[in-house]
């Protein structure tokens, strides 16, 4: 910081405003003399929609505040009231019901980006793990604000999750009588989860997304080559690889910002129920607490952790164990994945397997969390809750590629843990999912076959290849 | 005292002073937490919602159930049929407790082989002991989408939990226990009661 008084090159409002707040610093630090690496590619597009979102959820939120009632009698009239008689309210309401879903679209691209680009490891963990609260605050604002129309999804949503803290021992019963205000998902505890929704949950929201990006600038950005561009730079101390954010990547952020947004509006104008899957079909009936609705799924979102949730049946705090392991998993990542190679790009094929198979699995448990449970499908969803939790072993076992005959150790103490799972829960009585288990054993074996027997096998599916000095194209 | 000696910082008891800050800090934190906290705990006027209520079964026809409201929950009353009650055994070899033998999940007087104090009328708290949605009642035999063994029970669309006619609660799904029973008892043969024992328990 510099001496007092504050000298500054700048004159005039400018000037004076600078004498007394650090604000040229701050935006050279930032915007203008913040060198990102020049070969960010499509995927490091969805940071900055990921903010574009907040703001659009933001202000279309404080509007929908201003005609919302958050009262059990009045709710679902109220957003009635919005979408039919508020000039314009409708519109608002779709912007905010579109930009949930697009908030996690376009943050589901972004942390597979991260997984990509190894951009957790090089002293950004910090990074990761602000990422992962963000991720975590989005998840608890979403879920919160969907209860608040107050229509029957609102209402069996949060009679399931409030009931996962019931599900904990000892305290269960007491916890989720507290987080209710009731006995039953009632007034209070829609009262409750709108302020959490419109004030608490927001501000640590815009107060994580600050850190993230103070953190990030302070050990500056990966690339699509995980190459360190401050390992090279010339004798102003400019990274060779580099270039000023401002106005290189405002600039080239535009036009993704407007393909987002032709993509947002037309969903808006033309489909803002997508189907079902933006906004439930039975969330159109006011909450009803004696009749569950016949066919109950939770926003397309949360399905992937849904069906994790269904898939542990040994007890329902195991479940509820399961579906939270699921996300405190991800939080570790940094930690499993010790391979000093950053991107995927000079990774071994095994390791680019095990990232497509993780993306792929991640997209089945999340068809399947729409999908009603038959036996077919709720053994399909065991086995890919099971390669779900294998993945973070698997690119344990990846971080070194030198030792080859532990793949072989590792497949085979996996392999064997699985089947004795199995042999665990098959219950030859129950014919119909007894024979599920059987078939079905080849999903997660298969995706051990081929992350940990074929690198071991084949030469070729192991090697890594050597990181270049500087960033490609 | 020289100039020297107020110069020289005693360490102990600036760490003394640190230590005795933070401890009265964490105690005002503590203070002021709890009537935010308590503030979450239900109010006199949730407490106060939850006296029994009556329901009049004379009108429920055989195989039909009817809901009420106790304490805000659904309370399912089923008049199950004579071949209903016959195969309720015929399920016991697929389910977590066939005898009914967690205490917890009904009263003393309903901890029999068909789970109801009234023969063929079996009352039920309708919430699935998973995480609390309502089932959905499938009393059809063999049903496509619940397999061939299916002797008529209730489904959650929620996770899939399966219970028989008993509300007793299958194998290999989510939910842990049966379904819970309420405390209740028949003040006249169509009159019952849910929310008391009628000093019977």
């Amino acid at each position: 910081m510099a001496a007092y008084p504050r000298t500054t090159e700048a004159t005039g409002v400018l000037g004076w405003i600078d004498e007394r707040f650090p604000i040229l610093e701050t935006w050279k630090a930032h915007m203008s003399e913040y060198y990102a690496p020049k070969n960010f590619n499509v995927w490091y597009y969805f940071g900055v929609l990921a903010m574009l979102v907040l703001v659009i959820q933001i202000v279309s939120g404080i509007f929908l505040t201003m005609h919302y009632k958050p009262d059990s009698e009045l709710a679902f009239a109220s957003v009635e009231y919005i979408m039919r008689d508020v000039p314009g309210g409708w519109f608002i309401r779709y912007m905010h019901s579109t930009g949930a879903s697009a908030f996690f679209i376009v943050v589901y691209f972004h942390m597979f980006r991260g997984l990509m680009y190894g951009s957790y490891k090089g002293k950004r963990e910090l990074v990761w793990l602000i990422g992962m609260a963000l991720y975590l605050a989005l998840m608890a604002e979403a879920f919160m604000g969907y209860m608040l129309p107050w229509g029957q999804m609102s209402f069996w949503g949060a009679q399931v999750i409030i009931n996962l803290f019931q599900t904990i021992p000892v305290v269960g019963d007491s916890l989720s009588v507290w987080i209710r205000g009731d006995f039953v998902i009632s007034d209070p505890t829609l009262n409750r989860l709108f302020a959490f929704h419109v004030a608490a949950v927001p501000l640590i929201l815009v107060a994580l997304v600050f850190v993230h990006i103070v953190a990030l600038h302070t050990v500056g950005s990966n690339n699509p080559d995980g190459i360190e561009i401050k390992a090279l730079k010339d004798d102003k101390g400019v990274p060779l690889d580099g270039i000023p954010f401002h106005p290189y990547y405002t600039v080239h952020d535009i036009p993704a910002i407007v393909v987002f947004l032709m993509a947002f509006f037309a969903i808006i104008f033309f489909m803002p129920e997508m189907g079902g899957y933006f906004l439930e079909h039975a969330n159109f009936e006011p909450a009803n607490p004696l009749k569950t609705p016949v066919h109950i799924a939770p926003v397309w979102y949360f399905t992937p952790f849904y069906t994790i949730l269904r898939a542990v049946t040994l007890s329902p705090f195991m479940g509820t164990l399961a579906m939270f392991g699921a996300i405190i998993m991800l939080f570790l990542l940094p930690w499993l994945d010790r391979n000093p190679i950053k991107s995927w790009r000079y990774r071994n094929t095994a390791h680019m397997l095990n990232l497509a198979i993780f993306a792929a699995v991640f997209m089945i448990l999340g068809y399947l969390g729409v999908k009603p449970v038959t036996p077919e499908l709720k053994e399909l969803g065991v086995r890919m809750t099971e390669i779900y939790f294998l993945f973070f072993i698997v690119i344990f076992a990846h971080s070194n590629s030198e030792k080859v005959g532990r793949y072989l150790v590792w497949f085979l103490v996996l392999a064997a843990a699985i089947v004795a799972i199995d042999f665990y829960r098959a219950n030859p009585e129950d014919a119909e999912s007894y024979g599920q288990i059987w078939w079905q054993m080849i999903w997660p074996i298969a995706y051990l076959a081929m992350t940990l027997l074929l690198p071991f096998l084949m030469r070729g599916c192991n090697a890594e290849k050597a990181v270049p000095e500087r960033v490609t194209s | 005292m020289s100039d020297s000696d107020s110069n020289t910082v005693n360490k102990g008891r600036r760490r003394m002073l640190i230590a005795a800050t933070s401890v009265v800090g964490a105690a005002g934190t503590a203070a002021f937490a709890t009537p935010l906290l308590i503030s979450w705990m239900p109010s006199e006027r949730a407490k106060a919602a939850g006296a029994p209520v009556e329901a009049n079964i004379s009108k429920i026809e055989p195989g039909q159930l009817v809901r009420v409201i106790w304490r805000g929950k659904p309370i399912w009353l089923v008049r199950r049929t004579d071949q209903m009650i016959k195969d309720l055994p015929s399920n016991d070899a697929m389910l977590k407790d066939p005898t009914s033998s967690v205490e917890t999940q009904q009263p003393a007087y309903t901890k029999n082989a068909i789970r109801s104090r009234k023969p063929e009328m079996l009352v039920l708290i309708g919430i699935c002991t998973h995480l609390g949605c309502s089932p959905t009642y499938r009393p059809e035999l063999a049903p496509a989408d619940l397999g061939a063994a299916w002797k008529g029970g209730w489904y959650c669309p929620c996770h899939g939990s399966r219970f028989d006619l008993a509300g007793r609660v299958f194998k290999n799904v989510p939910a842990p226990t049966n379904l819970v029973i309420p405390p209740h008892y028949y003040k006249t043969d169509d009159l019952l009661l849910i929310g008391e024992d009628g000093g019977a328990a």
